[in-house]
């Protein structure tokens, strides 16, 4: 086995584009879910929306990337207001409702033929990022290496400018968190009731909450995307969102850094593991597919069975996190 | 998390009911033939029969898949496209160039969906006739399309209010939405396929000669049987096993919630990694052919299973409204506190909530497996249950049956102005506005606060 | 004085805080609440007594707008407060707490208190973004907050997370974080349920400190003792009506109340011992 490469492999993830994308994704839900305790179970639909805003302009509109960009914002209000409007006066369970079955229904219309000449169709879009990399100061087609990290030029670029991205906006949250606002969500999250008996308009509050976070999870899309170089509806599917539920649950909710944390903690470990399976000697490779059908084609499958048990055994008994305090836990009293 | 593991025997032990949920189903897969076609594609021949009976081969027609190159049928009729990988496709039969008496059945059928899976070829057939026995194309909104469209749409909500019921349920006695549902109608739908091709035992090498239901596989109504006997026990589990004891140790709904998600998951990507996802057929009643009747088409299992879920529907409704554990269900849903301290065994009725609830999405399972069985038939109809169930509001059993009902008539009748690819659009669209107008439901109350 | 009003339902006061005329609630068909007319004198405590399932919290939710009223109309201090959301009820100066304490259990005590002002600039999403902007507003507030801690006993707990908190002391924050929205009217639902006796007398003091400040106390209550102690006013509900009014001494020797009551009192006391 070749530990050196699977070293090199996890921590270049460490810090790789997935962590970046994953941690901006997972910062916008735990405005939702974390502050202010809203069942959001489509936020891969705010990827998409971000996505599809900056792809759409370009694509459709021939408008250019940055005008893009600013739709990539304006898709995620938009989407945010049609998701928030009818079920944030309702009990925080209509929002998952509503929430699941947009994204999937999302992703099923904007692939579907009568959107292709807008969207792209199951093909999607691709050739929007252009300007982006022309601002970029590295060689695009050559490797960088540093210490055990490696990385083409052109996701350094990325790099550079996602974790700039991520730093700044964890800063913001951690900043709103800290104010009054913050304050008052998490005064809705705990007793909704008692918010508005104190002169908290919790409606609102929540619509703000759900454009704060969703907005941030359009930037989590677009930095996806403008990665990837092109939008593909399959892309956003719903294991998107539950991988970064169980992220957000891992670095536990409720803090502005655990995003991060556990974007890290996720990624090496699942890039660890499937590389580690990937380099079994053939012996015991066949064993396996024997005993339990691994095969190359589900060592990717086994990453969402790994999320689902350990989002189950998370939410049962550490819904605070694997670095929160018991003391949280035990005050759980509803 | 692993430290939390060792000290607690209780988690080792829902661990193991995991484990062995995997094994079942892993064994399941053992046994499934590898087909190991790296290119995929998308085939069919196109024939008809003429006035004399015969078979005949129509050659040099067109048929396209939606963004890649059309192609011609050749001398025996045959097509095949390959295409870059799994997914939705449309395919169209350029009517134009088919013999000029020769004509498609349904005239608006010249495009059939096609959900591409991993590891195998699509057969697709257009069913042609003989332009003598041909009728004229039918409009838009030709009565018959209409009642064509309502017939098929009060199937899909006798299968929807069977998925339902189970979900309505549980939201009543314990306030749990269960994202996790329609993972129980995938189950079923699953396990009907195994049962029906190995059997209770037959999975087990040498028990495979033992007489059905045993082994050899059995009847897909007996396999039914099971299947809704496999769901129960899940259902009793999930709940025993699961969310009883969380609730007993005071885990918050939102984190039940967040678990019911995290079980989904698990449980869809179990199915996938065994089942794999392609999509399959049961051994039984899979080929049948659509006999007409008043102009509407049907398949002889297509009216059996309506029949066997209008029986069990009323059955259900009967037993709501006469049994008395049916009693104890609706009075625990309208309030759990009151039916407490009347001497209602609150958890008892929970249990039976449960174990009832996933027999029926089992029977659904098996139902909408009829058309096809994927590792993902119960996710593809998650919107419409939810749908129904907001529309009949969340918590009643009754509001479950018509909400299920409404929703699978208004999206089938939807397609008559829109694309049949935006009816999910239009199902999430009645759950938006039912929603901000009337959010309890058709038969919900109004809650109380404070 | 109050004590000079005469002692039937529906009378009319001086200085009203509350009108209510004609309001009816229903629910699923039956009337829950229906009440023909009341008014609350300001300045005063008035307590809302009544057997179990008299409508005494459904009222309670009805005048504070957590539920809507099917007919009628509230005033409060002469304005027409029907359509008006509760958050705004706070703004206009009255505030409530709750039967079941709503302690904010996973946010500190002082978080808890600092939560009730109003007007907060910081809770400005765009203007959260910059501390100096609402940074003297939360000083001002903390302050306030702690002058409160300290007046109900509760400033060992500052820094604590409210859920750590015993029954009473969770009454007490509750009672203090509604004195941050500086209300003129203070509805309390059950003060006393399910605080231990030593914590009653203080409680009760902490009650009739808030009338001799001016304001007006309106509050529900089974305990016929503790009424008698400290109100000024009782109003009587049964299944949904107000079936008397009066001062504590008068509500003693009503018949009718005592008729609702006796039964009632033998009602409790079994379902007690569940």
């Amino acid at each position: 086995m070749d530990w050196g490469f699977i070293f090199e492999r996890t921590f270049s993830t460490m810090i790789g584009p997935e962590v970046v994308i994953y941690a901006l994704a997972a910062l916008g839900l735990n405005i939702h879910f974390g502050y202010t305790g809203l069942l959001n179970f489509g936020h891969v639909a705010f990827m998409a929306a971000g996505a599809y805003g900056l792809g759409v302009s370009v694509y459709y509109f021939h408008w250019n990337f940055w005008i893009g960009l600013g739709m990539a914002m304006v898709y995620s209000i938009v989407l945010a207001l049609i998701l928030g409007i009818p079920t944030l006066r309702l009990r925080a369970d209509y929002l998952g409702l509503v929430t699941i079955a947009a994204s999937e229904t999302i992703r099923i219309t904007v692939r579907s033929r009568v959107f292709k000449p807008i969207t792209g169709g199951a093909e999607g879009i691709s050739e929007f990022s252009k300007p982006f990399y022309d601002l970029s100061p590295f060689d695009l087609g050559r490797f960088y290496s540093f210490g055990p990290f490696r990385y083409l030029g052109r996701d350094l670029w990325v790099l550079v400018v996602g974790w700039t991205l991520l730093i700044l906006l964890t800063l913001m949250v951690q900043q709103v968190m800290r104010a009054p606002w913050g304050r008052a969500l998490r005064a809705i999250r705990e007793d909704e009731d008692a918010a508005r008996s104190l002169g908290k308009n919790a409606y609102a509050f929540k619509i703000q909450s759900l454009l704060f976070g969703g907005a941030i999870g359009a930037v989590a899309g677009v930095v996806q995307v403008v990665q990837k170089g092109s939008i593909q509806a399959d892309g956003f599917n719903p294991t998107i969102t539950f991988t970064i539920w169980m992220i957000l649950i891992i670095g536990g909710p409720a803090r502005p850094w655990s995003p991060i944390a556990g974007s890290m903690i996720y990624w090496s470990l699942i890039i660890f593991v499937e590389n580690v399976l990937r380099q079994l000697s053939p012996q015991t490779r066949e064993s396996l597919e024997r005993t339990i059908k691994l095969s190359d084609i589900n060592i990717g499958q086994m990453r969402y069975i790994i999320v689902g048990l350990g989002l189950l055994l998370l939410a049962r008994y550490r819904p605070q996190g694997i670095f929160g305090s018991r003391e949280e836990m035990a005050l759980d009293d509803r | 998390m692993l430290l939390n593991l060792a000290d607690r025997p209780q988690t080792i032990k829902k661990v193991l009911v995991f484990a062995l949920l995997g094994l079942f189903l892993g064994v399941f897969g053992v046994s499934r033939v590898a087909a190991d076609d790296a290119d995929l594609g998308i085939s069919g021949q196109l024939k008809y029969k003429n006035a004399a009976g015969e078979t005949i081969f129509v050659a040099g027609a067109t048929v396209s898949v939606d963004g890649l190159d059309a192609v011609t049928t050749d001398e025996t009729g045959s097509f095949r496209i390959p295409v870059p990988g799994p997914g939705e496709y449309r395919i169209s039969l350029d009517t134009a160039t088919l013999p000029e008496t020769v004509s498609l059945k349904d005239a608006n059928r010249n495009f059939l969906d096609v959900n591409l899976s991993t590891d195998r070829d699509q057969v697709v057939i257009f069913s042609l006739q003989d332009g003598s026995t041909s009728v004229a194309s039918e409009s838009r909104f030709a009565l018959r399309r209409v009642v064509q469209l309502s017939v098929e749409g009060i199937k899909f909500g006798l299968y929807l209010a069977l998925a339902s019921v189970g979900l309505s349920l549980i939201f009543g006695t314990t306030g749990l939405v269960n994202f996790a549902h329609a993972e129980l109608v995938t189950f079923g739908n699953l396990m009907g396929y195994f049962f029906n091709y190995y059997g209770l035992a037959g999975v087990v090498g040498f028990l495979a000669p033992l007489p059905a239901p045993l082994g050899s596989g059995s009847n897909l109504i007996i396999a039914a049987a099971l299947t809704m006997f496999a769901g129960g026990i899940l259902g009793y589990g999930l709940n025993r096993f699961i969310f009883r004891p969380a609730r007993r140790s005071g885990v918050s709904l939102l984190a039940q919630m967040v678990m019911t998600i995290g079980g989904s998951i698990l449980l869809r990507y179990i199915f996938l990694y065994f089942f794999t996802g392609g999509t399959r057929a049961y051994r039984s009643y899979s080929a049948q052919r659509a006999s007409e009747f008043l102009g509407i088409y049907l398949t002889p299992k297509d009216i059996a299973s309506m029949f066997v879920s209008v029986v069990i529907l009323l059955a259900i409704g009967f037993g709501l409204k006469r049994t008395r554990s049916g009693r104890a269900m609706r009075a625990v849903s309208d309030n759990r506190d009151l039916s407490e301290s009347s001497g209602i065994d609150v958890e008892k009725v929970i249990s039976q909530v449960w174990t009832t609830g996933a027999a029926l999405a089992s029977l659904a399972g098996i139902f909408f497996g009829l058309d096809a069985v994927t590792w993902e038939s119960g996710f593809r109809v998650l919107l419409f249950v939810f749908a129904s169930v907001t529309l009949g509001g969340l918590g009643t059993a009754f509001g479950a049956l018509f909400g299920a009902l409404i929703v699978g008539l208004v999206i089938n009748l939807s397609t008559l102005f829109i694309d049949v690819e935006l009816k999910n659009m239009m199902a999430l669209l009645a759950l938006v506005v039912v929603l901000m107008f009337k959010p309890q439901g058709l038969f919900g109350r109004k809650e109380r606060i404070g | 004085m109050i004590a000079n009003y005469s002692p039937t339902p529906g009378v009319s006061k001086n200085r009203p805080a509350l009108v209510v005329k004609n309001v009816s609630k229903s629910f699923g068909g039956l009337k829950a609440v229906d009440v023909k007319h009341l008014e609350i004198e300001s300045g005063v405590i008035t307590a809302l007594i009544g057997p179990n399932g008299a409508g005494k919290t459904t009222f309670f939710n009805l005048l504070t707008a957590f539920d809507s009223i099917d007919s009628g109309s509230i005033e409060l201090f002469g304005k027409d407060i029907v359509g008006v959301a509760s958050q705004n009820l706070a703004k206009q100066g009255m505030v409530r707490t709750f039967q079941l304490t709503k302690a904010l259990s996973k946010m500190t005590v002082i978080d808890n208190l600092k939560l009730g002002a109003l007007h907060q600039s910081g809770e400005n999403f765009i203007k959260s973004l910059f501390t100096p902007i609402w940074s003297s507003q939360e000083r001002e507030i903390e302050s306030r907050a702690d002058a409160l801690l300290d007046r109900f006993n509760l400033s060992h707990m500052r820094d604590e997370f409210a859920g750590t908190m015993s029954g009473g002391q969770r009454k007490l924050l509750e009672m203090a974080r509604a004195l941050m929205t500086d209300p003129q009217i203070l509805m309390l639902d059950e003060p006393m349920a399910g605080v231990n006796p030593a914590l009653t007398q203080s409680l009760l003091g902490h009650v009739k400190l808030l009338r001799d400040e001016g304001r007006t106390v309106i509050f529900v209550e089974h305990n016929m003792d503790v009424v008698r102690d400290i109100s000024d006013w009782v109003v009587v509900m049964a299944e949904g009506a107000i079936i008397a009014e009066g001062t504590p001494d008068h509500i003693r020797s009503n018949q009718v109340v005592i008729d609702a009551y006796l039964g009632v009192h033998h009602d409790r006391e079994l379902s007690n011992d569940v």
